[in-house]
């Protein structure tokens, strides 16, 4: 158990930073936890929690930008947003379904820090495309920031790309600035039935290269839309292929009408309104639907969306799998039995064949030590990885090991 | 000064090594439209041509991506995805000629970005050579990165980290209809509300852009757009979906303009109209070029809110030195365009010129906004980095540059005003002693 310590100000970030240069005692960085099983397990004898840094410092919902200390709580700032009409376009997903933890609690750097996005990525942009700015404690005991807090930003290097995703290992950010979006005033989803996985991604296909701005676009299989809340879903009781549609509601009713047009051949079609829209979306964003086996071992495979298919047949061959599909079929969800190795190797072979990365989501603490978590890189990006992280951290004191080995 | 233009990645990996064992400096360039001096050739430097990087390697409708070599130009990809309905969105005004490898390299923008986002948001992939030679690719016809997001960070790095020699971007389905709204206000304030309120009222234009008198009378006079010429301030939204949506939000934008006090609306009737519509915003820069000799185009964000406020010190600013200055404005991000009228033969007013726009940056920077919305620091803004950020900030920056090109080979002279030795910036500083938090505890 190491020794926590809980920081109020970017100041006090500061000091916590160099006493643990000083004292050559790294840090575990954390929001409120609720990710922290994510990525390979931190051997450091301090904690550093940044939940202590809430509040939102500004936001103008004219001007399409929100500041807040890294520690608010996201559901903080949805609720400050949805009060103006306001979302987050990337739709943060907590996976705490996935990794246990308090429901909904993470916090708005957490969400930044591991890049993790939802549904609505393909179309709008990940947790990096909305991310404007930040102030953060470098691993040298420095205080320094990059961006602004305006939507329109060339100035200087894009640290915020490199920051966004770095599970905190190379700066521990205090403040972060957003840019925002008006949340759609109507949403409508569109569901297809059908069990043939090759058969929906070519659905997902013709939605998203139809003129329709589909914005959602995910096949769960049967097994994983019968766990679904929403009675229309789990009562088709087949593999669902789900398209959503959002914005003005003239316009959500005119391209759900071409939707179905496009789609006029299948029978027995579901449509959902906002609510269960909503409720249907968070599911698939929070890996909910995927098993419900509590042992089984989570990966995310970000590949081309056509090969999608092909590599779950790949894998299916291999071993036991369940699976969903999101992005258009750019993002599989697979939950395998548990084992010494998580099938890294085939995973990864998986994703070589076929294109894309794979992560492991959810493995206990002995696999993830032992396992690459995030899929290992070519020796030319290791050693720019290796070289970034020795510059922002060079006494490695930032959340040592999470991400490799050696970062 | 040598110029090579290589055909191939391999040629391309071939010279940076050669560079790198040799200690040269190398500058890379595509079609050379930077508007802030990103790829000025040094007396002392290779310049990397790439040119010969012009062929579109791959289009694929079922993942929505093209890929294309970095010499492709911008109008191209759109083009060449046109007749099956799809585009490119990110659209600068240079489109016709500037390079997709310029476009990752200055993070470019255009007047469509409020809703389809800069150049990173649109950018799957690249294939990058580094100073030492090694190709890597990055990203691909997927999402997000594996690992630190290298490929955000190459993306507007001025060509400082490495030599793009191929980007794979998303294309998007063309919207069914388009329709233009021209606007006019008797005062820039009312205009600036009007864009306030569209948004607040949760609608995100296709673009939305400003004119003010000046640049509404150069642009009229140069393409007879049919602008209004009684209006201090000109609004162009445009307003893309299907037909019903663009009906539904046409309606909505009319009733919040006229609330806020619009003297004239006219709406495009035609596809045609339109294209007139944005012709004479789109040629506001030649227009101001018939009126003046000589003018200098800068390139602030701000916060919107802070118009009126800027556009007042612009004014004051132009009494002091004495010089013309029209504004275009991409409204619905912020992204200013004020144009200097100069004429560089009269003695003194190149200077002039040159240090109004410096203060115009300074100032953008005071209300709360940045130096540079999408044209680039390049050598142009160098100067003043330091007024947005302080040595901390620049240091950590050019740390990112020592972790790709340590001698500083690549393009030196861009983007930062002083450059440290990589060796000076990698010490470290021990700090112990006091700490301004007693209560932490020491184990």
């Amino acid at each position: 158990m190491s020794d926590t310590l809980s920081p109020t100000t970017t100041d006090e970030v500061l000091d916590t930073v160099r006493a643990a240069i000083a004292d050559e005692a790294p840090l575990q960085v954390l929001g409120r936890g609720t990710k922290a099983a994510l990525g390979r397990p931190v051997a450091a004898p301090r904690t550093i929690q940044l939940s202590g840094l809430s509040g939102i410092a500004y936001y103008e919902p004219r001007e399409l930008v929100l500041t807040a200390a890294a520690g608010t709580p996201l559901a903080e700032i949805e609720a400050a947003l949805q009060a103006e009409g306001q979302h987050l376009p990337f739709e943060p997903c907590n996976l705490d379904r996935l990794l246990g933890g308090e429901p909904d609690a993470g916090t708005l750097g957490g969400a930044i820090s591991a890049n993790l996005s939802g549904p609505r990525r393909f179309y709008a942009g990940g947790a990096r495309d909305h991310f404007l700015g930040f102030e953060a404690v470098s691993g040298r005991g420095e205080i320094f920031k990059s961006g602004g807090r305006v939507i329109k930003n060339v100035t200087g290097f894009d640290l915020s790309k490199l920051i966004a995703g770095s599970f905190g290992t190379l700066g521990i950010m205090t403040e972060v600035s957003l840019k925002v979006l008006p949340a759609p005033e109507t949403t409508r989803t569109l569901l297809l039935p059908g069990d043939d996985l090759a058969a929906a991604c070519q659905y997902l296909s013709a939605a998203l290269k139809s003129p329709h701005a589909v914005n959602g676009a995910a096949h769960l299989p049967a097994a994983a839309a019968g766990r679904s809340t929403v009675g229309y879903v789990a009562g088709m009781r087949s593999g669902v292929t789900a398209l959503r549609v959002e914005g003005h509601r003239p316009s959500v009713e005119a391209r759900l009408a071409g939707l179905r047009t496009l789609f006029q051949d299948i029978d027995q079609t579901e449509e959902l309104h906002s609510h269960n829209s909503a409720k249907l979306w968070r599911e698939i964003g929070k890996g909910t639907l995927l098993t419900q086996n509590p042992e089984s071992q989570v990966w995310r495979l970000s590949l081309p969306p056509t090969n999608a298919a092909s590599a779950i047949g790949a894998l299916s061959e291999q071993m036991d799998i369940e699976f969903s599909a999101d992005w258009g079929g750019g993002l599989l969800w697979i939950a395998i039995p548990a084992q010494a190795d998580a099938a890294q190797a085939a995973m990864f072979k998986a994703t070589e064949q076929y294109g894309g990365h794979a992560t492991l989501i959810r493995a206990d603490e002995t696999v993830r030590a032992a396992v690459p978590v995030f899929q290992p890189l070519s020796p030319p990006l290791m050693d720019i990885t290796g070289r970034l992280k020795g510059n922002f951290d060079p006494h490695r004191i930032l959340n040592p090991g999470k991400m490799y080995k050696d970062v | 000064m040598i110029v090579v233009l290589p055909e191939t990645t391999q040629q391309v990996a071939d010279v940076l090594r050669y560079c790198s064992d040799n200690g040269i400096k190398v500058v890379a360039r595509g079609s050379g439209t930077s508007l802030s001096g990103g790829a000025l050739p040094l007396a002392d430097a290779v310049m990397l041509g790439l040119g010969r990087f012009n062929r579109i390697t791959e289009i694929d409708y079922e993942n929505r991506c093209v890929v294309a070599q970095a010499g492709v130009a911008n109008l191209a990809i759109s083009h060449a995805v046109a007749a099956e309905g799809f585009y490119y969105a990110p659209d600068p005004s240079s489109q016709i000629a500037c390079s997709i490898g310029g476009n990752v390299a200055e993070n470019s923008g255009g007047v469509h970005c409020l809703k389809y986002g800069l150049t990173t948001n649109n950018v799957l992939g690249v294939e990058f050579v580094t100073v030492t030679g090694e190709i890597i690719r990055l990203g691909g016809k997927f999402q997000d990165a594996n690992g630190y997001d290298l490929l955000g960070l190459i993306t507007g790095s001025e060509g400082l980290l490495g030599v793009v020699t191929e980007v794979t971007v998303r294309i998007l389905r063309k919207p069914e209809t388009a329709r233009a709204l021209l606007i006019g206000f008797p005062t820039t304030t009312a205009a600036a509300d009007c864009v306030g309120a569209v948004i607040g009222a949760g609608i995100i234009p296709g673009g939305m852009e400003m004119m003010d008198r000046p640049a509404i009378h150069a642009a009229e006079e140069f393409v007879h757009a049919g602008y209004p010429l009684d209006v201090e301030a000109l609004l162009i939204v445009e307003l893309d979906g299907p037909q019903a949506e663009v009906d539904y939000l046409v309606t909505r934008v009319s009733e919040i303009a006229e609330e806020l006090g619009a003297v004239s609306i006219r709406l495009s009737e035609s596809e045609q109209e339109r294209e007139s519509f944005w012709a004479g915003r789109k040629n506001a820069f030649p227009a101001i070029g018939r009126i003046s000799p000589d003018y200098y185009c800068m390139d602030g964000t701000i916060p919107r809110g802070k118009l009126p406020e800027v556009l007042a010190r612009m004014a004051e600013m132009s009494e002091k030195y004495d010089l013309r200055v029209a504004n275009v404005f991409h409204a619905g991000d912020g992204n200013l365009h004020p144009l200097i009228l100069y004429d560089a033969n009269l003695p003194g007013q190149l200077e002039a010129a040159e240090n109004f726009g410096a203060e115009i940056l300074k100032l953008c920077v005071e209300v709360g906004g940045v130096l540079t919305g999408e044209h680039g620091v390049g050598v142009e803004k160098r100067d003043l980095m330091g007024e947005m950020f302080t040595e901390v900030d620049l240091n950590q920056q050019q740390r990112v540059k020592c972790s790709f090109d340590p001698d500083s080979l690549l393009n030196p002279g861009k983007v930062f005003p002083t450059l440290h030795r990589c060796a000076e910036l990698g010490r470290v500083h021990v700090h112990d002693g006091k700490t301004r938090f007693p209560e932490l505890p020491r184990f």
